[in-house]
């Protein structure tokens, strides 16, 4: 049984991100950049099938510009067992949807049972991936797995929605998004990234998929939040917190 | 206890700064069939990288003759160089005459130094070297005979107590035939190898500085790409040695800083606080008003200059850089000498790579480095900081400059060679009637709060893994310092914040906030007691720095 896990490189959650001068979008110029971490949740689920020998390939997949193989690798290090690079030429944007139907294509191309991926990407946050590719194939989904089993041909999914745990069974082929709980993603070791240097990585295009990647969606504006009034002050005591409040007006 | 997986390679270089990286590049081109592997404890390269950074193209063009043309990262020439002292109110320029021509750098380029060395980290990746992130190097590793055969890394993911995690993954060993260690100022292996090998027994103790900087984007008509501003004076007036920086470099942007030496005696001395007032000056704030502060970040500099170059050679490997303590203070130049370090040791490691077998110990490498330019240089400026020293901020820079002409004019220092007296640790002097220094309230638009400064680090630390700031008599700060100082001084002069003093149940407690740690080392040098370790936490922990 193959698994496919797509990963998209983002920029890395400890950054403050800025916005570009001219409101055009983020300022990626010497950001440092890592793989989106509920990708990297549900790339180490899959290990972890593997590991039970309940699966017996995985494989990581990035879209994107060359830059992604640096994903890739850090795929590989942690124990993907091959990883495929959709190549985009440098600052292509490209929406969920376009991405939903290169994971279709590739899917239907080289036969996966079961497609893990992260329930969103820390960046957009759009969350829109998954369930277009399950929609494209005809696949039963599960959402926001916080708990995953495979019984033979079936899933169990524990999933987290508002308002409290759901378990659903589902059948394979399936589509599965990670949430937090899911598992703690595992360090890859010295001599793994070692390795995974020298493995190979499979490039393929769109063109070759025979996808139309032009966006449909077009991003108008990018803004800061607005920025906080007043910097936080330290109150020596519960007597000065009280008159603090009341000079701000939050108190009567 | 588990076997170590172990890693084997020619040479194993510790810390991806200029030093390191120079010599990793060095080795590749003179001897191309070496394994070098290269080890940087921040999650990027140039993640913990913090400078002003006016550099002396030398070390690059010395390294990399093509580099003009390949560089992927912002050099802007200095088009004007000045000197100031400052009064609470004034400002008044040196003229440009009157200052000693070693204290300048007519060629000087202005650069952010964490893209310097990206792109220097990129070139050694092209010619085969193996660089990796995330780890950090934790402690030597000795063979029977006593001699450096490599390091061991820092586990990945253990908890506080030190249980592992789900995930952990075990440090490894990297056995090296040379082990060099490029970890900059205060480096933790340099420290304990230094002892190891009694490598200062002919050297003064080395001295040190807190360099704290801000990196701001200013509105067009306050920007003047290439003009490079040095402060001294206000706001450290006779407390503490050192100044201020203005370089405005490129993108709109100013890089300002302020240099605080160590050997300050008030142990409620705040460098943070100090670098905010310097913003206050009527020098420095037109400038800021309406801009945007885009980043901050504090690192020790090495400043003991000439007399505290300790023994560079190790059986095994060698210090390098700001590890060894290559830094013209009079002129706040050290890439430049870090990178000329890791060339000629690179040189001097792959000549004696060739002679087989055995512990190799680069017996002649500290006389090479310092009869070449590095040595050269830190010579003609080697009574700066001694003066300094002895005889205040204020008076001793102006004795120095009097050095330098004198050297200039007449090929030698009148004064012979001056020595610093002792550690920076040991500079402090009890709070007189309880007086501690005092700070104004942070306004948030030109000056900031600590906390609201750490937050533009982007620090990363999983708060959950043992403490790598580590007391060895957990007692010390309040049952010794309090008492004798009046103060316990990490509480004013971490940049980050990490020490506070917080009442538990009515009594006084002291915490360490390690989750905060920017790595600039200054609770290592200067805890009166010798107390605080600094050791590296799990690999990728820290700031983020971007750009600076
Ligand atoms: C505020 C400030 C302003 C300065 N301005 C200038 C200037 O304008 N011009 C100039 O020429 N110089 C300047 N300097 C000095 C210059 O930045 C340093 O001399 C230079 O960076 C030293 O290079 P290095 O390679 O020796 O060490 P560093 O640049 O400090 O690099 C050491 C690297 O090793 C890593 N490391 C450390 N320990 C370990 C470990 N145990 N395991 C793994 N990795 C480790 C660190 O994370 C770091 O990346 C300034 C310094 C400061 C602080
Ligand atoms: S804890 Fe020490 S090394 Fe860390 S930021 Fe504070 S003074 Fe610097």
């Amino acid at each position: 049984m193959k698994v496919l896990v797509p990963v998209k490189r983002v920029v890395d959650y400890s950054v403050r991100v800025r916005v570009k001068a001219d409101g055009s979008g983020i300022d990626l110029n010497g950001v440092k950049m890592s793989m989106n971490p509920f990708d990297e949740i549900a790339l180490e689920e899959a290990i972890r099938l593997r590991e039970k020998g309940q699966v017996d390939d995985v494989t990581a997949l990035s879209i994107g510009p060359r830059t992604v193989q640096d994903t890739l690798r850090a795929a590989l290090a942690m124990g993907a067992d091959k990883a495929v690079h959709i190549e985009l030429p440098a600052d292509t944007p490209i929406d969920s949807l376009a991405v939903a139907k290169l994971l279709d294509a590739i899917v239907r191309e080289d036969g996966y049972s079961l497609v893990l991926l992260g329930k969103q990407a820390i960046d957009t946050d759009l969350g829109g991936t998954g369930p277009m590719l399950a929609g494209l194939l005809r696949w039963p989904q599960a959402s926001f797995a916080s708990e995953l089993t495979l019984i033979d041909t079936h899933l169990r999914v524990v999933t987290e929605t508002d308002s409290g745990l759901r378990t659903l069974e589902l059948p394979l082929p399936a589509v599965v998004s990670a949430d937090l709980r899911l598992n703690t993603p595992r360090y890859a070791s010295l001599p793994n990234i070692m390795k995974a240097r020298s493995r190979p990585i499979t490039v393929r295009t769109p063109a070759e998929l025979g996808v139309d990647v032009t966006p449909r969606l077009r991003q108008r504006a990018v803004s800061p939040p607005p920025a906080r009034a007043k910097t936080a002050i330290r109150v020596e005591s519960a007597a000065d917190l009280v008159r603090s409040l009341r000079a701000e007006g939050a108190l009567k | 206890m588990t076997t170590l997986e172990t890693i084997d390679t020619d040479i194993a270089i510790i810390g991806a700064g200029p030093a390191g990286l120079s010599a990793a590049i060095r080795l590749k081109q003179v001897a191309p069939e070496r394994d070098v592997i290269v080890l940087e404890k921040a999650s990027e390269i140039g993640g913990h990288t913090l400078s002003g950074a006016v550099i002396d193209p030398a070390g690059l063009d010395e390294l990399l003759p093509g580099w003009r043309d390949r560089r992927d990262f912002a050099a802007v020439p200095v088009t004007r160089d000045r000197f100031h002292v400052l009064g609470a109110k004034t400002d008044l320029e040196i003229p440009d005459w009157l200052i000693p021509d070693i204290m300048k750098t007519p060629d000087g380029l202005i650069v952010s130094l964490g893209e310097v060395v990206r792109f220097l980290a990129r070139e050694a990746e092209a010619l085969g070297v193996q660089v990796f992130t995330m780890t950090a190097a934790v402690a030597p590793l000795f063979g029977d005979d006593g001699a450096v055969t490599g390091v061991l890394t820092g586990d990945l993911g253990r908890h506080r107590d030190g249980r592992p995690k789900p995930g952990f993954a075990p440090g490894v060993a990297i056995r090296a035939r040379q082990t060099l260690i490029a970890e900059g100022a205060r480096g933790s292996l340099a420290r304990t190898l230094i002892d190891r090998f009694a490598l200062d027994k002919h050297s003064d103790p080395q001295k040190y500085g807190l360099g704290l900087k801000e990196v701001w984007h200013l509105p067009s008509d306050r920007h003047a790409e290439g003009r490079v501003d040095h402060y001294l004076g206000h706001p450290l007036g006779n407390a503490a040695a050192g100044g201020g920086f203005a370089y405005h470099a490129a993108g709109n942007q100013l890089f300002l800083g302020l240099v605080v030496h160590l050997d300050y005696a008030d142990p409620t001395l705040s460098p943070f606080e100090e670098f905010q007032a310097f913003k206050r000056h009527p020098a420095i704030s037109p400038l800021l008003e309406g801009a945007t502060r885009l980043s901050y970040g504090a690192r020790a500099i090495a400043s003991g200059g000439w007399p505290s170059i300790p023994q560079l050679a190790f059986p095994g490997g060698a210090l390098m850089g700001c590890a060894a303590g290559f830094m013209n203070v009079a002129r706040l130049k050290a890439v430049h000498s870090a990178m000329r370090s890791g060339r000629l040791t690179a040189e001097h490691v792959a000549r004696a790579l060739q002679v087989e077998g055995g512990t190799i110990t680069l017996d002649s490498l500290r006389d090479e480095l310092m009869s070449s330019p590095i040595g050269k240089e830190l010579r003609r400026v080697r009574n700066v900081k001694p003066l300094w020293s002895r005889f205040g901020p204020l008076a001793g820079a102006a004795l120095a400059g009097l050095d330098l002409w004198i050297t200039q004019l007449a090929g030698r220092s009148l004064l012979g060679t001056l020595h610093h007296k002792g550690p920076d640790r040991a500079s402090f002097r009890p709070v007189v009637g309880g007086r501690s220094r005092s700070y104004p309230r942070p306004d948030g638009t030109i000056t900031f709060s600590r906390a609201d400064s750490v937050h533009l680090a982007n620090i990363a630390h999983d708060d959950d893994q043992p403490v790598h700031l580590r007391l060895s008599n957990p007692d010390g700060p309040l049952g010794e310092t309090v008492p004798r100082l009046g103060a316990e001084p990490a509480v004013h002069y971490c940049p980050a914040g990490v020490y506070e003093i917080i009442s538990s149940g009515g009594l006084p407690s002291f915490r360490i906030n390690a989750q905060n740690c920017i790595h600039c080392k200054t609770c290592d040098i200067k805890d009166p007691l010798d107390n605080i370790t600094w050791t590296p936490p799990e690999g990728g922990s820290g700031p983020t720095y971007t750009g600076m």
